[in-house]
């Protein structure tokens, strides 16, 4: 054994510095505070997210109805339904694809599954992320997502942003300062877009306001059945050895 | 009662109910000491009715049309009742398949159920994990997310290596040129129809090989040789209700770790359901990086770490092919005298955790983006992979054994 022990431990050390030289050089990605039991929140992004993101995505794997898992009732799903859509109707966008791919140089995606293919905090990092750039066709850059064709939607709410790049022990910083600002602080911006990624959290995965709970409750009868049945076991085998 | 027993002597009249019963089951007798180890080919066989069962609920809503193919999955996650359990149960049942079949291959190599007189049981087996790796890729094609594609794309083309038939393969297995809605097709109906016929058949023929020869044990010993005034295995033990009743804790067990995986991780992290399939597949925009699922990672390694040769990737496809099949070739590489891992000597456990630490590195490199580094690892790595089958004939024959036991022993 003592032999296996130091070759295993040989190969486990030449790992060390590959895994080092793995950590891709990622952008600093900021924890979105999602939380998929507060209806209140998923409502506010809901609403938000047909008010200003419809515009242009569509997120045609959602249906309006499904709307009620966050606790909407019929009639507050009909006040938000955009004009010419039914309740178990698809969230269509308001502007069709080709119109789009012309005005933006490309589709804007649909946004059924986004959370899914980003992750909540690249999300959440992303639509705080914009930032004046005059080289820039739409006028603005993103942190996270480099010569980003979306335009800075948002801008009105947040403000302007400037980017900031300093030199720390040889690694680049980038940060975003606030230069001007818009109708809301920077507090109620980002809960605002706290909201929304909840949102988008929960329109990728409806499924996941049920599945944890499901899975204690059957979790919780297995183990149960795991007693019993090794009981059952040790009775059947008293007998063999 | 007595209508019963008139039934069941109706049905023995015209049908070898009892006597099957009989001899496969409560008086076919194996090993008693069988450990954890000895889990794993019940489970498989669980995992096969699992996916049959939850495919069957799926191919009711999938749609395998380029255009339908993505949206129905969503339409099975949104609106089909418990579709999303359905497709989870699949998803976690795919990964979970190989995790069991790995360590029920494993099991094989440690207590050397490979060697004299189950040769043929092994053949089968490797033949069982062709299919299953088949499935798999076929399967995976089938949500035509981009991962999905791209992997179909990249591995297809490895076809079109092969000297002089190579593109034509290629396109006899694409139904096109590239991968399209021909292909989406195809992959659909051998994965749904083609495919499990084939393991359902080949499974039973597993079973049939086994019960021939019965099972091997954690001591390598045969119980055949030592047999009571009954006729019955010292050593032996009726399946049913020993190991009927042993393997319901297994099967429990293992529910714990799949319902723990599909209620809470589904994704794993993006090894089960990668991040990328959430976007439909484009043909015109190629990920920065193409991996397959885990379970095929290692042989990816393989074929990445042979670089090409005279301009043709077939050497590397080559290393893949024959690094998936190597095992095949055990009964006939394994010159110990002993089967079992608990009567060998030094070098063979040395070389065997060899093997296992080179599959699972190989494995993580595959999962990763290609760098000088990485592939220099790789390469090694691969020459360890080959250097446990090239070399076992030398270093089993010159290992030191301990002597078996005459009857079975309890760890």
């Amino acid at each position: 054994m003592k032999a296996i022990k130091k070759l295993g431990m040989l190969v486990l050390l030449m790992l060390v510095p590959a895994m080092a030289s793995a950590s891709g050089a990622g952008v600093h990605l900021d924890t979105a505070p999602v939380d998929l039991k507060d209806r209140v929140s998923l409502q506010r992004g809901a609403q938000f997210f047909v008010a200003n993101c419809m515009a242009c995505h569509s997120a045609s794997f959602m249906r309006y109805n499904r709307l009620m898992d966050i606790g909407m009732t019929e009639d507050q799903i009909k006040a938000l339904l955009p004009e010419g859509s039914k309740v178990g109707s698809t969230m269509a966008a308001a502007m069709d694809a080709e119109t789009a791919k012309a005005a933006y140089g490309v589709a804007p995606p649909d946004l059924s599954v986004i959370a899914r293919v980003r992750g909540v905090d690249w999300l959440y990092t992303y639509l705080r992320g914009f930032y004046v750039d005059a080289n820039s066709a739409t006028g603005v850059n993103n942190l996270v997502f480099p010569s980003v064709g979306m335009p800075n939607v948002l801008g009105g709410l947040q403000g302007d942003q400037e980017l900031h790049v300093e030199n720390r022990d040889g690694h680049e910083v980038k940060t975003l300062k606030l230069t001007t600002p818009g109708s809301m602080s920077t507090a109620e911006f980002d809960a605002t877009v706290a909201d929304l990624v909840n949102y988008l959290d929960f329109m990728s995965e409806p499924a996941k306001l049920v599945r944890y709970d499901l899975g204690y409750i059957v979790l919780g009868f297995l183990f149960v059945l795991l007693i019993l049945t090794y009981l059952l076991k040790k009775e059947f085998w008293k007998d063999i050895h | 009662m007595k209508l019963l027993k008139n039934l069941l002597g109706w049905v023995d009249d015209r049908f070898p109910l009892t006597p099957t019963w009989k001899e496969h089951l409560s008086e076919y007798y194996a090993p008693k000491n069988f450990n954890f180890w000895y889990f794993f080919g019940s489970l498989a066989l669980l995992v096969l009715v699992i996916q049959i069962a939850s495919g069957i609920f799926l191919t009711m809503s999938y749609k395998p049309d380029a255009l339908f193919a993505f949206a129905s999955v969503e339409y099975i996650m949104r609106d089909v009742q418990w579709g999303w359990l359905m497709r989870y149960v699949h998803s976690t049942g795919a990964s979970m398949f190989f995790v069991v079949v790995y360590l029920h291959m494993f099991r094989g190599m440690m207590y050397g159920s490979y060697k004299k007189p189950r040769e043929l049981l092994w053949i089968i087996g490797m033949v069982i994990y062709l299919a299953l790796m088949a499935e798999a890729f076929m399967g995976y094609l089938l949500p035509w997310g981009q991962m999905s594609f791209w992997g179909a794309q990249v591995i297809v083309n490895l076809f079109s290596a092969v000297p002089f038939i190579g593109p034509d393969l290629s396109v006899l297995i694409r139904g096109d040129y590239v991968i399209s809605d021909a292909t989406l097709n195809r992959f659909f109906a051998l994965h749904v129809i083609a495919v499990p016929l084939v393991l359902v058949g080949i499974v039973f023929v597993h079973i049939v090989a086994l019960h021939k020869v019965g099972s091997n044990n954690p001591d390598g010993i045969e119980i055949k040789k030592n047999k009571g005034p009954d006729g019955h295995p010292l050593d032996g033990i009726p399946f049913h209700p020993y190991y009927s009743v042993k393997d319901m804790v297994g099967v429990v067990g293992f529910l714990i770790v799949f319902c723990a995986v599909l209620f809470f991780a589904p994704d794993m992290g993006g090894y089960f359901i990668e991040a990328n399939n959430f976007i439909p597949a484009n043909p015109l925009k190629t990920p920065e990086h193409i991996a397959p699922v885990w379970y095929f990672t290692p042989y990816y390694s393989l074929l990445r770490a042979v670089p090409p040769l005279f301009g043709s990737q077939f050497p590397g496809v080559v290393a893949m092919g024959v690094g998936a099949v190597a095992l095949v070739f055990l009964p006939w590489l394994d010159r110990g005298k002993v089967k079992s891992i608990r009567y060998r000597g030094p070098i063979f456990k040395v070389a065997l955790a060899l093997f296992v630490i080179s599959f699972i590195v190989l494995g993580w490199l595959g999962t990763q983006p290609v760098t000088p580094t990485y592939t220099l690892l790789a390469q090694v790595f691969s020459v360890v992979y080959f250097a446990f089958f090239i070399l076992m004939p030398w270093y089993t024959k010159i290992d030191k054994c301990k002597p078996e036991p005459e009857r079975v022993t309890f760890h």
